[in-house]
């Protein structure tokens, strides 16, 4: 069943495919992240409570969903590549892993500023901000332990390990936080046979999802190829790419 | 069984051996405790306030500094070599030298911890729940700690890099922790939160001993 996924164990086709996907993501995340930003800042109603700054959500509850979702996606990676030993499964984790962060990092930081005209603070210790602060520190770490090793092919499996780690933990800290302390709204588009927001509003927050997503996509195929490059230095495949870009520059 | 055995008798042997290594980290633990009424307040009303997150906190850093050694000496000496290859299983050495390593650094943080108590007055309902606290989460600390110990094992500058992963991922236990604790100063039950952390310990006795034979065959590479 799974045959179809094995060659891409392989780095030469992984590079392909990423060749392959990269236009068609770029293009996707382009287009919902224009409408979808353009038909939530400009057209979609009002807010009868919050007015015109609850129109932050349009980037917040993305970046918010897709910092957890690129989170067990790394874990995925890791625990495929911990299956069936695929490097290329490590390096397309380790290729998540920043991108994920800086996702977090949005989420934390269009949150502040959405807190401060609403709850009158920068910061509170509530339960979703806290624990969305920790996803930060456990993506830190994920990176930190790789760059800790020199030897990539190590490093990988290193910081599989800790991100199987970290996705366990991940409900544990949700479900300690949330008991611990509450303020922030509880969810709004999760329940979608009754959700409690109007649909004019959210359509374009669902294009705006996909389009962060999208995005996720195209920047992690950018730096896939880059990792891949940089790991396979020493084949003839890489070095024959290699003149063929100098080639095509003079 | 017996070579088990053997490994447990070894490591106990050697841990007695290095007493400065066993004593630094509780030294450690007990001046962290007493910078908190010289920064904080000598007032006994705010100590008991912060006092059960002001142990923990300085329990989860002085383990930290304790858990480098769990492995690092025999990684060295090549004698982890030696445990990988003799064909025993890996993740049975992996929980002797855990429960060795929780026996020689967590039980006497135990001993202490009535002093400890003492010093941010705490009351005895509150000793009681904490200590309950401290038997069932430090065990914890030990396992979860144990997979990353092998993880940076190799690694030369292996100490903020532990901290850096491990305190994540502490986090719940410290907040269920001192939240027995809390419960136990308003006399509200606390077997909640011991229950939890019970939970949370029986599943990494089952599952973290094999995620730690697997991160030292990756630093063994």
């Amino acid at each position: 069943m799974w045959k179809w996924l094995h060659p891409y164990a392989k780095t030469e086709r992984a590079y392909q495919l990423c060749v392959t996907l990269q236009p068609w993501l770029w293009a996707g995340a382009g287009v919902a992240l224009f409408v979808g930003t353009l038909w939530g800042l400009a057209f979609a109603p009002q807010d009868y409570q919050q007015g015109d700054s609850f129109r932050i959500i349009y980037i917040h509850v993305p970046s918010a969903i897709l910092s957890m979702g690129t989170y067990v996606a790394m874990a995925v990676a890791a625990l495929v590549g911990m299956v069936w030993q695929w490097r290329t499964a490590y390096m397309s984790m380790i290729a998540m892993a920043p991108v994920g962060a800086v996702m977090t990092f949005i989420a934390l930081f269009t949150g502040a500023a959405w807190g401060k005209p609403m709850w009158g603070a920068w910061w509170v210790w509530d339960a979703r901000l806290t624990s969305e602060l920790i996803l930060l520190f456990l993506y830190f770490g994920v990176i930190a332990l790789y760059g800790a090793f020199e030897d990539k092919q190590q490093a990988g499996k290193a910081a599989g390990v800790m991100a199987l780690v970290g996705v366990v933990n991940i409900p544990i800290i949700h479900y300690s936080v949330e008991w611990w302390n509450t303020l922030h709204q509880g969810a709004t588009i999760s329940k979608f046979d009754n959700p409690s927001i109007a649909p004019e509003m959210l359509w374009p927050l669902l294009i705006n999802l996909l389009g962060f997503a999208f995005f996720i996509g195209a920047v992690t195929t950018v730096r896939l190829r880059n990792e891949i490059v940089l790991r396979e230095m020493h084949r003839p495949w890489v070095q024959a790419l290699a003149k063929k870009q100098v080639k095509g520059a003079q | 069984m017996s070579l088990y055995q053997g490994v447990f008798k070894r490591d106990v042997h050697i841990a007695f051996k290095q007493k400065a290594e066993l004593l630094q980290p509780l030294m450690f633990l007990l001046m962290v405790v007493t910078m908190f009424p010289l920064g904080v307040s000598p007032s006994p009303d705010t100590l008991q306030r912060i006092g059960p997150g002001v142990l923990w906190i300085a329990a989860i850093l002085s383990s930290l500094m304790a858990m480098e050694r769990m492995f690092r000496d025999d990684f060295q000496d090549g004698t982890m070599e030696q445990y990988v290859l003799s064909g025993m299983s890996l993740a049975g050495i992996s929980a002797v030298k855990v429960c060795v390593h929780w026996l020689v650094s967590f039980i006497p943080m135990l001993v202490l911890s009535p002093l400890l108590a003492m010093f941010l007055n705490l009351t005895f309902d509150m000793y009681v729940a904490l200590l309950a606290t401290l038997l069932l989460g430090t065990p914890l600390l030990s396992l979860i700690g144990a997979i990353a110990v092998g993880l940076t094992v190799g690694l030369q500058k292996g100490g903020v890099l532990l901290a850096l992963l491990l305190i994540p991922v502490f986090i719940p236990l410290l907040i269920f922790a001192t939240s027995a604790v809390d419960s136990a100063a308003l006399q509200l039950p606390y077997y909640p939160q011991l229950a939890i952390i019970a939970a949370m310990l029986l599943l990494a006795l089952a599952i973290a001993p094999f995620a730690i034979a697997y991160s030292l065959r990756v630093s063994q590479n």
